[in-house]
Order: C-alpha cells, then structure tokens, then sequence
C-alpha cells in the first residue's frame, strides 16, 4: 500500500483532451425505519455498543431473518422515484465472505433479482444543463458492524493491533443504487458526478426514506473510474471500449465526489499516457491530501457465491401495491421547481439563484405561512444568501425559519416596519432574540404611524433648510432626497420615507 | 413403582399426572435415575440438566395442586437434540467449535416446550452439525444402539432416538434433514416425524441445510409423536419459511387410524436391490397388513428418485458451507490460535480454529459446498441440484395423484457396526437413499418399526410419506399398523429389546 | 470437471477459511474425488427447461412490520465472546481492507 510515494497526475485539461472519462457510481443509503431489515432491533444512532443486537443481527447460530415491511415499501419508492422497473418477483442473495464486521460471514443481499431495475435520474447542473444518469438497479441488503481499530497511529487498518467491533449497525436496512456507466459528461464528468449524488440526496430526502447526511454515514457513495482513449475522426465515441476502473472509497462528502473523480480522472490519465495500465483495484480517498491511494487489488479471488437465500421466500409486490406505493411520491423535482416558478412569478434567472442558493423549499414553506414569494425571495437568497456566503453558512444554519420570514415581511407590507429596520429585526432573529414581532417589540422597532408627529417633522426641517426647499418648490423635485434623509434622522428613522417624500412635495407644491 | 414409569409412554404418563397417581418431580427424578443408570454405557446426552428440570418439575407440581389448568403434558419430561438453541443449557451441536457456549435465547419450539410444562431432561448427542447417519461424527463419542451396544444408533439424531429406545426419556426432539430422524428410529425400534418442511419452526434450529432441515418427535408410539407434533408445530413469526397456519390435526389422526379405502403406494425405485433382505420381509409384511385391514396397493413409480442422492449431496455441502461461516472464534464458541505464529491475523486465527474445531465430515462438506457454488461450476452443481429438486417434487405430486400415502423401508441396513462405514462416506451415505428424496421435496415422513430382521434380530423401520401439510395421514396409517404390529408381537417391538442394567449388558 | 486436484482444495479451502494440515489435504482430495464422481450424476438428468427449486413450500411476501422488539443486553451478547473488551468484541488483526 503507497501512502509515501505521491503518484503522476495529468493535467486536468490533458487528461480531458487525450481520454474520454466514464463514471459509476454506487451509492448505498441507510433507510430510516425503526428496525433493523431483518429483525426488530432498533436502528437509532448513538447508542452504546451491542445494545442494539439480537440473535438473528448477531448471527447466532439458529437465529433466522424475517423482512421488513417497511424497508421493501422504501425500496420500492426509491426505485419507483428513479423510474425503474418494480420486479414481481425477486429473492434475496448470499453474498458469502468472511469479514469480522459481518456476524454471519455472509451478507444478505440480492444479487441477479434486484427489487428495482432500469431507471433514470435526469440531474440538473449549475448551469441549466440537464444530464441523465441511467440506473441499473436498486437492491436491499444489511449493513454491516463498525470497528474500531485499536493501536495503530492512523486508527484505520493498517498497522492495528486488534480490533473492536460494535454490532449495533449490523443488519440495518441499505438500499444500494447503481448506476449503468455515465458516459458522454467528458470534461464535466466530475461535477456531474457531484450533481447526482446531490440530486439523488435531495430526491431521497423528499421521499423521507432516509436521513442522508453524508457526513453520518447515511449516504454513501463509491465512485468507479475508468478512461478510454478519445475517438479517431472515423469513430463513434461510444464504440471505443471502456478502459479498467478503479473504484474509490471512503468519499464522505459531495465536494469529496467531484474532488475524487477529478483526481482518479488524472491518475489515470497519467499512466495511460505514460504507456502503463491501470490496475484494477479499490482505493482510499483521502479529502485532506486530495489523493487517492491504493487499497484492496480486486482479483478473481473474490468469489462471493451467491446463491438465493433459502432463509427467506420470495418479494413479489402485487401491482397494487406498487401503484399505492406509486400516490405516495413527491412531485419530481424539476417538475415542481417549474411549478413554482410559475407561480411565484419569478424569472429564470431568478429561480436559478433560489435553486442555487438551496431554497426552494424555504421559499415554499415562507410562502404557506402568509409572505409573498418575493418577500420570501429577497429574504432568502437576497439577505440570507449574502450572509451566507460571507460567513460559509448556507441558508438554513442561521436559525431563521420559514415562519420568522413569513412574518418579517408581513411586517414591512403591513408598515410596521421598513426595510432598513426589517434588516435590523432579521439580526434579532438571528441572534436568537426571539421571532420578528418580539426582536421588533423588544427593540422598540415601529413605523410611526402618526401623521401628525411626521408632519411635523417635515415642517421642521423644511423650515431649517429654505435653500433645498426653495430648489423642490422650483421643480427640482430629486433635492427633496435631502430633506427625505433628515426626516428619517428627526423620527429616529422609524419612519416610512415614502410617505415622508409624499408630505414634503405636498408642502412644497410639488407633488 | 418409579421405574415402570420410565415403561409408560409419554401418554400414559401425562394421564397418570392428570390423575395425581404421580407427580412430575418423581417422574423426572425416574428418568434421572434411569439416565445414570445406563447413559454410561449408551452415551445418549451430552448434557443431563438435572436441577433445571427438577425445577421445571417442582413448579408444575405446585401449579397443579394450586387448581391451575395445565396442558396435557405438563410434567413430562423430554430430551432434546442438542442442535437446538436452550437457553441457559450448554449447546454444542456435536462439534467441538461450539464446546461450551450457552445460548442467550431459547428455539421458538423450546419454548413451546417450557410453556406445555414439559422438564427439559438435557440435551442429547448428534453427528456433528447433523451431518452423518451414524452419530460416529459427534465430537464427544458416539452413541450405542440400545439393542446392541457395538452397534450405531443411526444418525444424525441418534442420540434422541436411542434416550427414548432406552427409556431414558419418553419422547425427544429430533431433526431431520436427509432421514437424521427417521433413520435412527428405524435402526432403533422407535417412531420418528419429519414434518412438512415449514411445519415447524426452524427458528433457533441451528441451521445444516436451510431448505432441507426440519424437527419432528422422537417416541414410542405413534400417538406420542403425534402429541408431541401438535405442541411444537405450527406457525411461527420469527420463521420466515413457516407455515401459515396451526399444526395439522394430527393427534385427532392417530387415535381415530382408518385406512380402509386407503390407496398406499409403494414406491419401486425405494426398496429393491441394495436392501437388506429381513429389511424387505417386514417391510412386505408391514404393506401386507394395510391390505388386510382394508387398503389397496398400488405401484408407482419416481425415476428421479434415482439421482436423490446426488442431488441432496450438493445441496447440503451448499448450503451448509455458507451456514457453518458464522463459526469463526470472533463472537463466541472455540478460538484457536495457530502454532507457531507471532500475533496472528483475523483470518489466521479464523483458519486456524475452524480446523481444529470441525471434524472430518463437516470439513469435506464444506470444501464441497464451497466448489459446487463457485463461480463456473454453479451452473452444474448447485444450479443443476435444484432442477432435479424440481423433478423429485414433480414425481411425488405425480405418485400422489395415484396414491394417497407412499411406503418404502425406511432405511437399507439393520444397525451396522460402529466403524464399519467410517472410512467409506459414500456407504454412510447411502443409509439415507430412501429418506432423503422427502426433505428434496418438503413432503413429510414417518419412520415405525416394522419388526426384527430375521439374519441379525436388529429393528427395522416402515417409512409412510404423505403430500405436503398431510401429516395427518401418516399418524392414521401409522396408527392402524403399529396397532397390528403390536398384535402380531404380543407387545411393542422394544419390549424385546435386551436389559441394558443387566450384568455384562 | 468431476475432479479436484490438490491446488483446488487448497484454494478452496481458503475461501472457506480452514487451514487443512498437508496430511487433511491429501486425505481430502481422495475422499472429495469420489464424491464428485457421485453427485455429478445430477448432470446426466436433461433439465434445460426445468425451473430450479430453492424453497419446497411455494411462500411469498412474508414481512414483519416495522416495530421495535426487545433486544439482548449487551451482557448477553458478549457473554460468548471469546475476548471482550469496551463492550465490544475484541477481535486479532484484521489484513484485509474492505
């Protein structure tokens, strides 16, 4: 195992002009039912080691697996969600090896029967681009236990003196998803491998099968590489056979998606160029170094013998039951984006900021509990946003909710409150002094309604500037600008300076 | 007396405590005492939990004379096979690999077991893994045919099946995967049920081959096993390949036992060449007697049968091979360090204990299992295995259509020898050529004694087969022919069987 | 086909995870040989159009709803452990990464 020696890279673009790169990528989720997906253990994360075990997660000998109802129904959603097919029938499989984190030395899983088959994901990138990701197949397996590695300086396997294993994640329901091979990104081959994984995350979310937080480990994703040579002038790209691939682990995060392939992309890309070839074989991304190194060769050694679980009869979902399965699915997204588009009256551009920005459905909900979907928007991706990307922090992590913007803007059209002291509400809010209508309470925020006291403020400073008054009463109505500003200054700002502009021209005879 | 209750038969017994006669605790301090009388020379328990089942004994005994209802067998002790999960009673499955691990739960059946009240004796010996037909495989000695000490109780139950032949318990649990139940009752003088695959619970059975193993009673009479099939029987959530629905009625069966009209046939490729000749006389005598008390025969015939054999010794090395890899010393059960080796790896010290810890027939099965599901030769093995399974069902349904129960020799041979088949797998094998082609299809089988061979005074066995969730029908025809048998000997065969506290016995 | 040389059980006997002494494996090939020869009758039987058989019972869709049931306590998960250690199986060196 290298983990001294860095290892060539191509240039990006190199690579990119000399080799036409195609991806898989397998992502396993960890549903969110309450139980494991053959027993009744409960699933929830944190608790202390093999608390969460029983004879059949344990393998035990005699211990035998009974179905999760709810695991199947996840699984056909899921696979419905990617537009495959729902088999009627299909088993599961043993996939047998021996491993320490797998109590009974074989895992459970399907193998050729998989409970959904050919479907498709159409991922929309940054730009508005759409590409579509073919899957091959959705299947339920277990997972498997969690070690920890003990006396090694890194505290992963190399260099371990033994190890500590905890069966609590044994046995807890997986959905694995696997893609046919994406070709055709060419150049873009790295972001659009970040953007399906994002988009499979959001859709899986919206389906409330899962957590998905990569970062727990409740989305996984490998990633498997390979280059081919770009076509000759009298070659169909596709004709060209696809070169070995590699398969990258341990990519915890969407940025690690993009970052890995990237780099596999050029570590290929060197050793092809160089007139090597790639060994196939399973690596380790590493997201502080940006590298991958080599891990396990995959030789034919690994010969799972798979054959079906006898333990266990036949899936077969009635067609009823799929197609109720089938009322239960959110919207697609591009298709509800469209929608609400529609109804927001927002333009593309628009939109594209809110997408962006990861807002939509902030938006959605600002909009149910009363504000306007352009309230909604300038709160969301125009102060937030900005925020945000000052800070590193996305939308959603300032502790501002749907309903704190619904009433902020409520506020400001209602007149409570102007733009300038909505803003300083919002860093009430924000820091946790309470909802709008209290930060403005507490912080004696209000629009004077009172016409009088305005009045008589206008009066007031009109009467201290005759110069800029005599200009407004001439027809230079764009000085009143000044007047305007020492208004706000007189009523302490909790004015609304259009009505405030109104009074004056009407004083000067100039409206 | 306290000894002729170690005679009765499980029935007998459960009226006598129905009655008050007796009370629970001195039937099962009898056959204590009957376990440490002979157990020395026969070698039927591994384990013999005394306090555990006097206990059991003492709380029925105290429920009863507190005017609380009990099932029919409350306070009838048992022995069970030991491949079955007891909570608190150390299991061993035979091997070696499992010396001294105690299971945290209990099999649902054992449980159906504690809750009729029934005091669990101990547990009894077995071929390791349930792999053999002799119980010479058992990592802790075999066990002795009652009848005649030198000689195998059959396997790989033999262990249940000689405790209910010696009256160390009135009934046992068995197993049955290739015959390991009716086999050894067959050679032992007794009755043995394999249920329809499903019928009962597999949950807590440690698994030899998923699809082929099943429990069943192990007793004296045909209407104990029933007694005993009803309690254990029957759906169970926690068992996936369960049967949905209660157990069939067997026990209404075997007390009403009618076979006029019956249509019994008898299978031509079971029993012809390669079976002992005083097996075939009482197996025709037994058939003889149906006719008499008003059946037909008929002869069918089931080609398939023919590659039985082969295709149940792919099966199980199978699925064996994938169900014994949870045996590698990293959760429970033996850990063995190599020789010779510095801070050995995982997988030294899983290699290293599953040699010293399985014996040699579990070691061949496995290698074979893990070649016939090997990619590039599953197709012809396995692949191949389960189509001919497919063939064998499809003859039974066929030979059903003309019969309404199936009759063969349970087994080939009279009890051999102890070593005589040791260095020969495939003659061990060929013990289970009449049994095996009913777990291929699921379809269950009852093994009787039809009487002594003649050229050696050892028991022989009558096997009836039944269609799937049929069971009844065995117990029906069983019932009808021990109860001739019985006329035709005066007694029950075992009553013959030779005193085994005897001088020099 | 219906023969295993020394090379295969040796192989085979790694995948299966037993460390077979020299003397187990030769005994072994000659014992396994003989029993090919047996089993590899199946394939004399003509079953291109036959379906296999993996269950004798013909079940299906058996489930169990999604409720939580007691679990062992980890006293009784670890009690057959034959090293223990942070209540956790302790378990030698693993080589292999997964």
């Amino acid at each position: 195992m290298s983990t001294a020696t860095t290892e060539a890279v191509l240039a990006y673009d190199e690579a990119i002009e000399k080799f036409d790169p195609v991806m898989g990528l397998e992502v396993h989720v960890e549903l969110n039912t309450h139980t494991k997906m053959f027993c009744g253990c409960a699933t929830g994360f944190g608790a202390e080691p093999n608390t969460q075990v029983c004879p059949v997660c344990l393998g035990l000998p005699g211990a035998l697996p009974v179905v999760n109802e709810k695991a199947v129904e996840s699984a056909i959603r899921i696979g419905l969600a990617l537009n495959c097919e729902i088999a009627e029938w299909c088993r599961f499989a043993r996939k047998n090896y021996f491993y320490p984190d797998m109590p009974k030395n074989f895992q459970t899983s399907q193998y050729d029967e998989p409970i959904a088959f050919n479907g498709h994901l159409d991922v929309e990138l940054e730009d508005g681009t759409t590409y579509r990701v073919e899957i091959e197949r959705a299947h339920m397996e277990e997972d498997t236990g969690k070690s920890l590695h003990v006396g090694g300086s890194t505290g992963r396997i190399h260099g371990a003196e033994y190890s500590l294993v905890d069966y609590n994640r044994a046995g807890i329901p997986l959905i694995e998803i696997v893609t046919k091979p994406m070709t055709g990104a060419g150049e873009r081959a790295p972001e659009v491998a970040k953007a399906y994984v994002a988009t499979l995350r959001d859709l899986l979310r919206a389906l409330h099968v899962s957590d998905v937080r990569m970062e727990q480990g409740s989305l996984r994703c490998d990633a498997n590489v390979s280059l081919r040579p770009r076509a000759t002038e009298d070659q169909h790209q596709d004709d060209v056979p696809l070169g070995t691939r590699t398969e990258t682990k341990n990519v915890n995060s969407l940025r690690s998606v993009e970052r890995a392939v990237r780099y596999e992309i050029c570590r290929h890309a060197a050793i092809l160029d160089g007139g090597g070839s790639i060994t196939q074989e399973t690596r380790h991304w590493h997201e502080d170094t940006g590298v991958t190194t080599s891990g396990r060769v995959k030789s034919d050694a690994e010969d799972y013998r798979y054959f079906p679980e006898p333990d266990l009869v036949p899936v077969a979902p009635t067609r009823q039951t799929v197609e109720a399965l089938g009322h239960t699915l959110p919207e697609p997204p591009a298709q509800r984006r469209r929608r609400l588009q529609g109804d927001w009256g927002f333009s593309d551009l628009e939109m594209r900021d809110v997408v962006n920005a990861g807002a939509v459905e902030l938006i959605e909900l600002s909009v149910e509990a009363g504000a306007t979907p352009a309230g909604a928007r300038k709160w969301w991706t125009g102060e937030l946003a900005r925020r945000g990307n000052a800070e590193g922090r996305a939308v959603d992590e300032f502790g501002v909710t749907p309903e704190h913007v619904a009433e902020l803007d409520r506020l400001v059209k209602g007149g409570r409150l102007n733009d300038s002291m909505a803003r300083q509400v919002l860093d009430g809010v924000i820091a946790g002094e309470g909802s709008p209508v209290e930060v403005a309470d507490t912080r004696g925020l209000e629009l004077v309604q009172d016409e009088g006291a305005l009045e008589a403020a206008v009066d007031k400073v009109i009467a201290a500037n005759p110069d800029v008054a005599e200009k407004v009463r001439g027809g230079k109505v764009q000085a009143a600008g000044a007047l305007i500003g020492q208004v706000m200054k007189e009523m302490k700002g909790q004015a609304d300076a259009g009505k405030a502009r109104q009074i004056i021209l009407e004083r000067l005879g100039a409206s | 007396m306290n000894t002729d209750i170690t005679r009765a038969s499980a029935a007998e017994i459960a009226d006598a405590l129905g009655r008050k006669e007796i009370s629970a605790v001195e039937v099962t301090q009898a056959h204590l005492d009957r376990i440490a009388a002979v157990d020395g020379k026969v070698h039927a328990f591994l384990h013999v939990d005394s306090d555990g089942a006097l206990a059991a004994a003492r709380d029925i005994d105290e429920r009863r004379a507190a005017g609380e209802e009990l099932s029919v067998m409350a306070g009838v002790p048992i022995a069970v096979k030991d491949v079955m999960a007891t909570k608190g009673i150390p299991t061993t499955c035979g091997s070696k690999i499992l010396e001294g691990w105690i299971p945290p739960y209990d099999a649902t059946l054992v449980s159906r077991l504690r809750a009729a009240g029934m005091p669990i004796l101990g547990k009894t010996n077995m071929d390791e893994f349930a792999m053999g037909s002799s119980t010479e495989h058992s990592a802790y000695g075999p066990t002795r045919n009652p009848w005649d000490l030198e000689r195998i109780p059959g396997g790989s139950g033999g262990g249940s099946s000689a405790a209910v032949a010696a009256f160390e318990a009135p009934w046992a649990i068995g197993t049955d995967t290739g015959g390991s139940i009716r086999q050894p009752a067959a050679v032992t003088g007794t009755v043995g049920t394999k249920p329809t695959y499903g019928g009962v619970s597999r949950y807590g059975l440690v698994a030899l081959a998923s699809s082929l193993d099943q429990a069943g009673p192990c007793s004296r009479t045909v209407l104990d096993a029933a007694l005993l099939h009803s309690v254990i029987g029957g759906h169970d959530p926690l068992d996936s390949t369960s049967i949905n629905a209660p157990a069939p009625p067997v026990v209404e069966a075997a007390r009403r036992g009618d076979v006029k009209g019956m249509r019994i046939g008898v299978v031509k490729e079971l029993g012809g060449e390669g079976y002992q000749a005083g097996v075939r006389a009482r197996f025709e005598e037994s058939v003889q007697l149906l006719v008499e008390a008003g059946a037909e025969v008929v002869e069918v015939s089931c080609p398939s049968f023919d590659y039985a054999l082969a295709a149940y010794y792919l099966i199980l090395p199978s699925e064996a091979s994938s169900n014994l890899a949870k045996f590698d010393a990293m959760r429970y059960g033996l850990r063995v360090l190599p020789e010779g080796v510095d801070d050995p790896s995982a997988e030294q010290v899983m290699a290293a204990t599953r040699d010293a810890g399985f014996g040699d027939e579990v070691k061949r099965r496995i290698i074979l299992g893990t070649y016939a599901l090997s990619s590039g030769y599953y197709d012809a093995y396995y692949g191949q295995a389960q189509k001919v399974r497919t063939l064998i069902s499809r003859d039974f349904a066929a030979a059903f259509e003309k019969a309404d129960v199936l009759l063969s020799p349970t087994a080939p041979t009279t009890a051999f020898r102890l070593g005589e088949k040791l260095d020969d797998p495939m003659a061990m094998y060929l013990n289970d050529i009449a049994t095996i082609p009913a777990n291929l299809a699921g379809v269950p089988g009852m093994s009787l004694p039809s009487g002594l061979a003649d050229e050696d005074g050892l028991p022989t066995g009558v096997q009836i087969l039944a269609p799937a969730t049929e069971d009844a029908r065995l117990y029906g025809v069983g019932a009808v022919l021990e109860k001739l048998l019985a006329q035709r000997w005066g007694g029950s065969l075992l009553a013959q069987a030779p005193d085994l506290t005897a001088k020099g016995a | 086909m219906s023969s295993l040389s020394r090379d295969d059980v040796a192989h085979l006997a790694g995948l299966a995870r037993i460390d077979l002494s020299d003397a187990e494996l030769d005994k072994m090939v000659g014992e396994l040989s003989v029993i090919l020869e047996s089993v590899a009758k199946v394939q004399e039987v003509a079953a291109d159009d036959i379906p296999p058989m993996s269950h004798p019972m013909p079940l299906t869709n058996v489930t169990r709803p999604d409720e939580v049931r007691p679990s062992l306590s980890a006293d009784e998960a670890l009690a057959g452990a034959p090293a223990s250690e942070l209540q956790r199986f302790s378990v030698p060196r693993i080589l292999a990464e997964d």
